[in-house]
């Protein structure tokens, strides 16, 4: 889990997805609809994207999962892939946002290498998992931010114009929630 | 650093907790005897209930609790009604709310019946098939036209008819108008918006602490105040011992701002009653039923012209379907009915409406809220006049725009706000020429569109208008604190729901306060950290708590200088507040920080003199006299797969006028959200309700929200014309994406269509490939559309 060994006890029928909010307290992954449409479950078991809702968590057992949780550094700084979804303004209620990222992961993993991801490449990987509020713009946006950065700047460059950053730096949040 | 914040475009604060996967959303609230609920729902839309077994549910192991509405006892009351019927004359209104669990009789496939409690929501979910509910089935009212008839089945036995309401606000006098008119044109229209459907569903958690004899309620909630007041009142607590919070919530869209669904009635109830924190989260089926939703409306409509296309009226009837309660009262018609004269000079307007029961899930504002059925109508009779007289959609609407000279116009009709409909500010004729000159409209007419369809392309282009009455009242507040280490408290009743106001709201205060956006904390959604305030609704979250944000912010600079006057022994006037100090300006070297001047205003020793309060902080409100009018104009191209009727959105241009903007990443988000979910309610969202009132589609398998293939890339571009109305000068963006989709696409496939159909009108929303093929062939049912001229 994350790197860790987690154990905690499931009946069969547990979906992975409530294993993971409720008796592992790993609450970043987002469940929106439980039958497999929505991608706000995704999480990487064994590097692959998968829906966690529409897996038992017995099946887990000795699986490597990675959650949203998972991604950023020890320290709090951000994966470049967050910190692409911040400058490009790709999430507003951010519901959606874990599914997104641990969807995007293994296909930025993938494609680190080639060279500027098209429009039509990166909307077919989004095509996967919903998003009610942005409308998807800058989704594609942060994908692309996200594919330069992890190859090294050696990709597409458009798209930096998005979301100059004015006086605060990435990783500092003042906003609480409650 | 520059102290230049308001109106960049900041990265949001909120965003490395979300990205996170640490940001607070309702179903994260834990507890260890924590109990989970489930309703058993009403399988049936309209049927008398015989009985309701729950004896078998009782006994299940690890079942806590089953209530049926018999159990409620006293506590069993029909919900408040939200907003009364405006003071319009003659207004007809017979108020009927929801019941916190059906009694006698079920009104809609989904309103609960019984409510079960268990250790886990796996339990509470098996002993819902323990539930035995007999009823027996009724006639239901499904369709609207059916519903309005004297012999139709009746929801609520006891009214005369289905007829929830009857509402006529007139202008001018439309006979004069029409008989001196030299075309009227005339059609029926059919608008039908869809389900919200915010990636997460509703949800609550309550749980009362003994101890310190307080309930907390955690709810996706998007007005938290009015709820704790509305909580105490039920439960007969003081209004203090109750703490509301909305946290993170994942998209709220309007039906989130319903207040006293069921489940918000007796989840604290519950919770009081068995002293155990008590949680329910909707589950995605359950949100097409037990959230409310906005469905249709039917107008019969006409518009009276001149020989040049100049409107001198129109006149309006119309059915409004409001489902089996209406506990918002009359917000989403009195929309349609205003909105629906748009960015135009209308001298006469006649319109009425009936708001109808039926036997379906309950309607509340959805984004836009009844103003898409509006525009849609407004929209499409300009483009009748337009066919009518041989011009273009550009040019009919160009005769007819508000010019800028004719604001503050009065429309003269009630508005939802109660007040008279009045336009702030506004450039339309900017606006209009913008959207026509970047889509490229002339050229794509007399170029680039007669060689597509040379080559048997269907490519067609629109353009349409519209506004959006925003900002409205009562009032929202804000309190504004500087803290002992330099850092700035911000604190708002309004819940947030992703509209970025952890930043836009921090901008707002840290542009008068000279501090980086980053010291600013902004606390919404929290009753104990504000408790005065209404909602995020109407587009209003920017514009009221906003100016309340800044007036607070202002009152806190006032303070700051005085009190680095008195230390400095300087005048105001040469003082200046720059990177989280006060200075003298020009004398580098006498400069504080804001940390050090808030301890000195909270002394350890020595008395705070009379008529002075201890402190930094300020709390102030922000009430206009009456919502402010943004507006704008969308342009597409499409082109309409011959075979297939798939339709292509070639081009998206959007030009917006929101009045000043606070930040344009977070403004340029909310409009191309709103495009997004406009173009699903033009295209792919319908709620299909058979004739028993069964929804075949409530699922996200069969109702179809649009995905990153289907949404284009939208070209926006945005005029400013500040809003005179409040000193930020800024107006309402919530809704303004989703509002005219509808319209233009009927416009532009219209078009597209046309060497096909060349006389077809498109007069109904939503337009799937398979209805367009059923349009053009003339095949199917085409009870729903029938523009036409005269
Ligand atoms: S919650 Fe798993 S796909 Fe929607
Ligand atoms: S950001 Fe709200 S659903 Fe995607």
């Amino acid at each position: 889990m994350n790197g860790r060994a987690r154990r905690g006890s499931a009946e069969s029928r547990h979906l992975l997805s409530d294993f993971l909010r409720h008796e592992l307290g790993l609450t970043g992954t987002h469940v929106g609809c439980e039958h497999g449409v929505c991608g706000a479950c995704t999480v990487l078991i064994n590097g692959e994207a998968v829906r966690s809702c529409l897996v038992f968590a017995v099946q887990c057992e000795g699986a490597e999962v990675t959650t949203v949780e998972g991604l950023a550094a020890e320290d709090g700084e951000l994966h470049p892939l967050q910190e692409a979804f911040q400058a490009a303004h790709a999430l507003q209620c951010g519901f959606c946002t874990p599914g997104f990222l641990m969807s995007l992961l293994p296909f930025l993993e993938e494609r680190r290498d080639s060279g500027a991801l098209t429009d039509d490449e990166i909307r077919d990987a989004l095509g996967g998992n919903l998003c009610r509020c942005t409308g998807y713009q800058n989704i594609v946006e942060a994908v692309r931010l996200a594919h330069t950065k992890m190859s090294g700047g050696a990709g597409n460059s458009a798209g930096n114009s998005v979301g100059t950053s004015t006086g605060n730096s990435a990783g500092t949040c003042a906003a609480e929630g409650a | 650093m520059s102290t230049r914040v308001f109106g960049e475009p900041i990265r949001r604060l909120e965003d490395p907790r979300l990205l996170k996967g640490k940001a607070l959303f309702v179903d994260d609230v834990d507890f260890p005897d924590l109990l989970h609920v489930a309703f058993v729902r009403s399988s049936f839309a309209h049927g008398k209930i015989r009985s309701v077994d729950v004896d078998a549910a009782r006994a299940r192991d690890g079942v806590v609790a089953v209530m049926t509405a018999e159990d409620l006892g006293d506590y069993w009351s029909p919900g408040p009604l939200l907003v009364p019927p405006p003071p319009i004359k003659d207004i007809e209104f017979n108020n009927r709310t929801q019941v916190p669990l059906a009694k006698g009789k079920v009104r809609h496939v989904g309103e609960p019946v019984a409510i079960i409690v268990a250790e886990s929501r796996y339990l509470a979910e098996d002993a819902r098939d323990d539930v035995f509910v007999d009823i027996e089935p009724l006639d239901p009212a499904v369709d609207l036209e059916a519903s309005a008839a004297a012999d139709a089945p009746k929801v609520h036995d006891d009214l005369a008819s289905n007829v929830a309401a009857r509402v006529r606000q007139d202008k001018g006098d439309y006979e004069k108008a029409k008989a001196a008119a030299a075309h009227v044109v005339s059609g029926r229209f059919f608008y039908d918006h869809g389900a919200s459907a915010p990636m997460e569903n509703r949800g609550i958690v309550a749980r009362w602490d003994d101890r310190s004899d307080r309930l907390t309620v955690w709810d996706t909630t998007q007005a938290p105040i009015p709820l704790r007041s509305g909580l105490a009142g039920l439960l007969g607590l003081a209004e203090a011992q109750v703490r509301v919070v909305a946290p993170f919530i994942g998209g709220g869209f309007g039906p989130k701002i319903m207040m006293f669904y069921p489940d918000e009635v007796l989840i604290p109830w519950l919770a009081l009653k068995l002293g155990r924190p008590v949680k329910w989260i909707e589950d995605r089926e359950e949100s097409f039923f037990s959230t409310t939703q906005e469905r249709s409306q039917i107008h019969h409509a006409e518009m009276a012209i001149d020989e040049e296309g100049r409107i001198l009226g129109v006149k309006d009837h119309f059915l409004h379907d409001t489902g089996a309660y209406a506990p918002y009262g009359l917000t989403v018609p009195i929309n349609s009915q205003c909105t629906l004269l748009g960015c135009y000079r209308v001298p006469a307007y006649s319109s009425s409406f009936e708001a109808i029961y039926t036997n379906l899930p309950i309607v509340t504002p959805f984004r836009g809220a009844g103003r898409q059925h509006g525009v849609f109508v407004m929209e499409r009779l300009l483009d009748l006049a337009a066919a009518k007289l041989g011009i273009d959609p550009v040019g009919i609407r160009r005769r007819n725009v508000l010019t800028p000279e004719e604001f503050p116009h009065k429309h003269g009709l009630i508005y939802q706000d109660f007040t008279e409909l009045e336009y702030d500010s506004g450039n339309y004729p900017e606006a209009l020429e913008k959207a026509a000159t970047e889509i490229g409209f002339a050229t794509f007419r007399s170029n680039e569109q007669p060689q597509m369809r040379a080559d048997g392309r269907l490519v067609g282009i629109g353009l349409v208008t519209y506004v959006e009455g925003t900002g409205i009242g009562p009032y929202e507040g804000a309190r504004v604190t500087l803290e002992s280490d330099g850092t700035v408290n911000v604190a708002t009743g309004v819940g947030t729901q992703g509209q970025g106001h952890f930043t836009s709201f921090a901008q707002v205060v840290a542009e008068q306060l000279g501090v980086e956006v980053a010291k600013v904390r902004v606390t919404t959604g929290d009753t104990d950290q504000f408790h005065w305030g209404t909602g995020t609704f109407a587009s209003r979250g920017a514009v009221v708590a906003g100016n309340a944000c800044h007036a607070a912010a202002l009152e806190v600079r006032r303070k700051i200088l005085d009190l680095a006057s008195q230390q400095f022994e300087a005048a105001v006037e040469d003082l200046e507040l720059l990177d989280g100090e006060v200075r003298v300006k020009g004398v580098p070297d006498r400069a504080m920080t804001l940390g050090e001047l808030a301890v000195l205003a909270n002394p350890m020793r020595g008395a705070v003199i009379p008529g002075t309060e201890p402190g930094l902080e300020s709390s102030r409100y922000f009430g206009p006299d009456r919502g402010t009018t943004a507006s704008g104009v969308h342009a597409m191209i499409v082109e309409v797969d011959p075979a297939t009727f798939e339709v292509e959105i070639k081009r998206y241009v959007v030009v917006h006028d929101c009045g000043i903007v606070i930040n344009p990443l977070i403004l340029e988000g909310q409009i191309v959200g709103g495009v997004a979910q406009g173009i699903g309610n033009a295209f792919y969202e319908k709620l299909a309700f058979d004739e028993d009132g069964q929804l075949l589609n409530a699922s996200f398998m069969d109702y179809l929200l649009p995905t990153s293939t289907d949404v284009p890339k939208i070209e926006s571009h945005h005029i400013e014309t500040p809003s005179p109305l409040n000193p930020l000068g800024v107006k309402g963006a919530g809704e303004a994406g989703a509002i005219p989709v509808g319209a233009l696409f009927a416009q532009a496939i219209e078009d597209a269509l046309r060497p096909l159909v060349p006389d077809l009108t498109i007069a109904e929303i939503p337009l799937s490939p398979d209805r367009l093929f059923e349009l053009v062939h003339g095949t199917g049912s085409d009870e729903n559309s029938g523009g036409g001229s005269q």
